[in-house]
């Protein structure tokens, strides 16, 4: 089945954290416990948005051996396609949901002597699960935390009164800027770097540990790319046999489940390579938003991932 | 040797050895649930992979739990004290493997528990568990993630009491590291030499199959794995006498078996060595657990089913020489060929495994 | 002299690259025997950056296994950390020293046997440093080290296949086989099957 194995859960608390942020908890609807995950570790929340399916990713935030539920943080994006718009509007507790098993993306490397955390805004999310698991077995870690302002630094306070002097926070409007050309020079031999955040603060950051001389296997990031809407196209599937049609909101994947058809995924991102359909014709131009096809595939332009990436041309054909 | 299990054979388990008098055997029952590997009349690689899910129809076979317990179990248990007694290399685990050992053991207990309550049991009190094997004996009360309440680390001590080869995989860099293992019935391959290699090193002196891209379409599925969703695949060689432990470390205690094969006694010597392989990945560390489980059909035993008989016949004649040089048979095969033959009247096979077709 | 090519091998076999400059806020070189002109190449590549790269480098040298030393190349480059060692295992013994004063920042360039690079990389490595990251030209021998899978014992510089094992006599096949962690190809006993019938050794390494 596409997208793997589905937790029915219920929704059982949604606590306004900020003006921004909504914390939603879920627990197994028939009372079980739910499978333990790894720090890191998202899982894909299934929305039926008044007949649209959405289908979005979120970091599980919560204390990853707590089997009595999963814990999200969910930013409203006022600009985006209306998943989190939806989650903060019209999701309440009791509701009943679907959710992916967790996977991740975004793992500690359990080798290194320290681990060296970078988090921007709703990207503290997965550090707050690795932190747990972190505590729990004794590893060794360092957080810098930038945000807009202390209202609207989720956790802050709490990451402060429970770890003290390894978590550092820097905020945007009180002129504050993480010091990270220091922060590399000075770490053991050892650490490794992970960062979440805006996209321009990955790139800041990785910029940055490249020009520090950082090793590349050292540096982790995790990037999810919510799909970009765009022009409208129509593609043909010819395993199918169906043409379809592709609006502005929505992602070929979703176009291609709304029209029945049963196509693969697991992050929805861009990142896991699940989606991954050849491309059997294309008068056009393919849109490559992903993570996970090399640059020499995207200028070849015979492969697609569905969940982000899209088309503008005359026709457009792949293999689903 | 001492024991740390008191092993009870109790009319089903069998009492029997996999070294010096070689007293294993199959029972009836046995044979026929035995998962003979070949699907056709003729072997090459291929990514044979599918759902580790019970098969529809087919209750005893050997793929209706997460792990199959046998009638071989309490033996096989004693043989794997007595390999790790002489060498105690064979079970490793880097130290960043730790958790991911916890992880194997909980889903161990936890299936067996629920699979075949008449052996085991597991309660809990939040993280004060309490496991029952009565089989072995053995009974054990300790915290969950803590190893200082166990008498060995998490991973040894669970793969102590379950049948078949484990190896851990740790995630990084789209790529799979054999981090971490207990390897005492494997073919002829040496857990202390490769651990800590990544997916292609690990299998580098396969032949022909990263030439056909095998393993880099197994590694793109298996880095997609999910918890909960665990799959399945074959592999298998041959064997001279039941040993369970083909470990290069001893080759050359075991290498000369190779040559006592004479043609009249094919049929009691050389088994047909099958590994139902699972990978399951596990939710705390997100590692991949990989049960390598060896299961040993004496060729005397295997062609009291007439399509098995046929089958093996032509899989063995016709297989590529390089492969039989890797599985070790190539010196006798010609042996192997012509004891078959005589359970081979040319008539055609059903597709598929299964003994009755 | 120019760094080795090898025949295509299996793909636990080590592969080597060539030396460049990286930036860094240190530069650890280890090398032996003909490495020393590696390393010379490798200034010889920074251009303008040489004084700069030089300034925070530290470099540990032995002569190679076939007794070429080529510490004057070294010593010649005048870098302020630089020390000729007797052998590879004090090689080794000072590298754990420099470890634990080396930050992240720092690169690291191996040169030389592979017995050298493997072992350097493998104490690199196991600070949790990714070895992937860890640069490595070879030059010169490529006399191995073996590790006997039967008896565990290594035998360094091993010319001929086969071999006896130095240390529990058995006659071993050396395999292109390569373990990371141990820094070491692998040995396997080539009369098991046969005992007695051992093939003529070959000089497969020099």
């Amino acid at each position: 089945m596409s997208g793997g194995a589905k937790i029915p859960v219920r929704v059982a608390e949604v606590v306004t954290v900020n003006a921004l942020i909504k914390r939603f908890r879920f627990v197994a609807r028939d009372g079980s416990e739910l499978p333990a995950f790894s720090g890191g570790a998202h899982v894909v929340v299934e929305m039926d948005d008044a007949g649209t399916r959405r289908l979005n990713p979120y970091s599980l935030m919560s204390d990853p051996s707590d089997r009595s539920g999963y814990e999200i943080s969910v930013r409203r994006d006022d600009q985006g396609r209306g998943g989190s718009l939806f989650l903060h509007n019209n999701v309440t507790a009791g509701m009943e949901m679907v959710l992916s098993h967790p996977m991740n993306l975004f793992p500690l490397d359990n080798r290194a002597r320290k681990h060296l955390m970078i988090a921007g805004g709703i990207g503290i999310t997965p550090f707050l699960a690795q932190i747990k698991q972190l505590v729990r077995f004794g590893g060794s870690f360092e957080l810098h935390y930038a945000a807009r302002n202390p209202a609207l630094a989720a956790y802050a306070d709490a990451l402060k009164a429970a770890h003290g002097g390894k978590v550092n926070l820097y905020f945007d409007d009180e002129g504050q800027q993480i010091p990270l050309a220091d922060l590399l020079s000075r770490q053991p031999l050892g650490t490794h770097l992970y960062v979440c955040g805006p996209k321009g603060m990955l790139n800041w950051v990785r910029q940055t540990a490249t020009a520090c001389g950082w090793p590349e296997h050292a540096v982790h990031f995790e990037e999810f790319l919510a799909p970009q809407p765009g022009k409208a196209f129509d593609v043909e599937l010819t395993v199918t046999g169906k043409t379809i049609h592709v609006t502005e909101t929505q992602s070929l994947l979703e176009a291609m489940e709304a029209a029945g058809v049963d196509a693969p995924y697991l992050c929805r991102g861009g990142a896991c390579g699940q989606c991954e359909t050849r491309v059997l014709r294309c008068d056009g131009e393919l849109l490559h938003r992903d993570l996970w096809l090399t640059d020499a595939e995207h200028a070849e332009g015979t492969k697609i991932m569905p969940c982000v990436s899209r088309f503008d041309g005359r026709a457009l054909a792949i293999e689903r | 040797m001492s024991l740390d299990f008191k092993p009870t054979f109790d009319g089903f388990f069998r009492d029997e050895t996999f070294v010096g008098d070689f007293t294993f055997r199959n029972s009836p029952a046995s044979i026929r649930r035995f998962p003979f590997p070949f699907d056709r009349d003729e072997y090459m690689y291929s990514v044979n992979i599918e759902p580790h899910v019970p098969v529809v129809g087919r209750p005893n076979s050997v793929f209706q739990h997460a792990f199959d317990v046998d009638e071989h179990y309490v033996s096989e248990m004693r043989d794997r004290a007595r390999v790790l007694a002489q060498d105690p290399l064979r079970c490793q685990s880097l130290p960043h493997m730790e958790l991911a050992g916890w992880d194997l053991l909980e889903l161990i207990m936890e299936s067996k528990a629920r699979d075949y309550p008449q052996w085991f049991s597991l309660s809990k009190s939040g993280d004060q568990w309490h496991w029952i094997n009565r089989p072995l004996g053995i009974e054990q009360r300790f915290t969950f993630l803590d190893s200082s309440t166990l008498p060995y680390g998490p991973l040894e001590y669970i793969t102590r009491q379950t049948q078949g080869d484990f190896t851990l995989q740790d995630e990084r860099d789209q790529n799979l590291w054999v981090d971490a293992g207990m390897v005492t019935t494997q073919a002829d391959w040496s857990l202390d030499f490769d651990i800590g290699m990544n997916f292609f090193e690990w299998h580098a002196p396969v032949p022909l199959a990263h030439e056909k891209g095998i393993f880099d379409r197994a590694l793109k599925f298996l880095l997609k794995l999910q918890n909960g969703a665990p799959v399945r695949r074959f592999n298998w060689t041959m064997t001279v006498n039941p040993l369970l432990d083909t470990a290069p470390e001893t080759y050359p205690e075991w290498g000369t078996m190779r040559t006592t094969v004479t043609p009249e006694n094919v049929g009691e010597k050389l088994h047909l060595r099958v590994e139902l392989q699972a990978l399951f990945r596990l939710p705390r560390s997100n590692a991949i657990a990989f049960s390598i489980r060896a299961y040993l059909g004496r060729f005397d035993e295997l062609v009291t089913v007439p399509k098995w008989g046929r089958r093996l016949h032509r899989v063995v004649r016709d297989l590529h020489p390089d492969l039989a040089a890797y599985k070790g048979f190539l010196r006798n095969r010609d042996a192997m060929a012509q004891w078959l033959s005589q359970y081979d009247d040319g008539a055609p096979t059903s597709p598929g495994i299964w003994p009755e077709d | 002299m120019t760094k080795t090519e090898f025949p295509p091998a299996i793909k636990s076999r080590p592969v080597y690259g060539e030396l460049a400059p990286r930036s860094g806020t240190a530069h650890v070189i280890v090398a032996d025997g003909e490495g020393a002109a590696a390393v010379a190449a490798l200034f010889d590549k920074a251009g303008d950056a040489r004084a700069a790269m030089l300034a925070k480098t530290h470099i540990l040298y032995a002569p190679g296994p076939t007794g070429v030393d080529q510490w004057p190349l070294i010593a010649a480059l005048c870098a302020p950390q630089a020390q000729r060692t007797p052998s590879v295992s004090t090689l080794l013994f000072r590298l754990a020293r420099v470890l634990q004063d080396t930050h992240m920042g720092a690169q690291f360039y191996l040169s030389g046997t592979e017995g050298l690079m493997g072992q350097a990389q493998r104490d690199i490595m196991a600070t949790g440093f990714p070895f992937a990251d860890i640069q490595t030209e070879h030059r010169g021998s490529t006399l191995r080290r073996v590790q006997c899978v039967h008896c565990k014992g290594m035998t360094e510089n091993v010319a001929t296949d086969p071999f006896k094992c130095s240390h529990c006599g058995l006659h071993l096949f050396v395999r292109d086989h390569y373990s990371r962690r141990l820094a070491a190809f692998q040995g396997v006993n080539i009369d098991a099957e046969d005992p007695g019938q051992i093939p003529a050794a070959v000089e497969r390494f020099k």
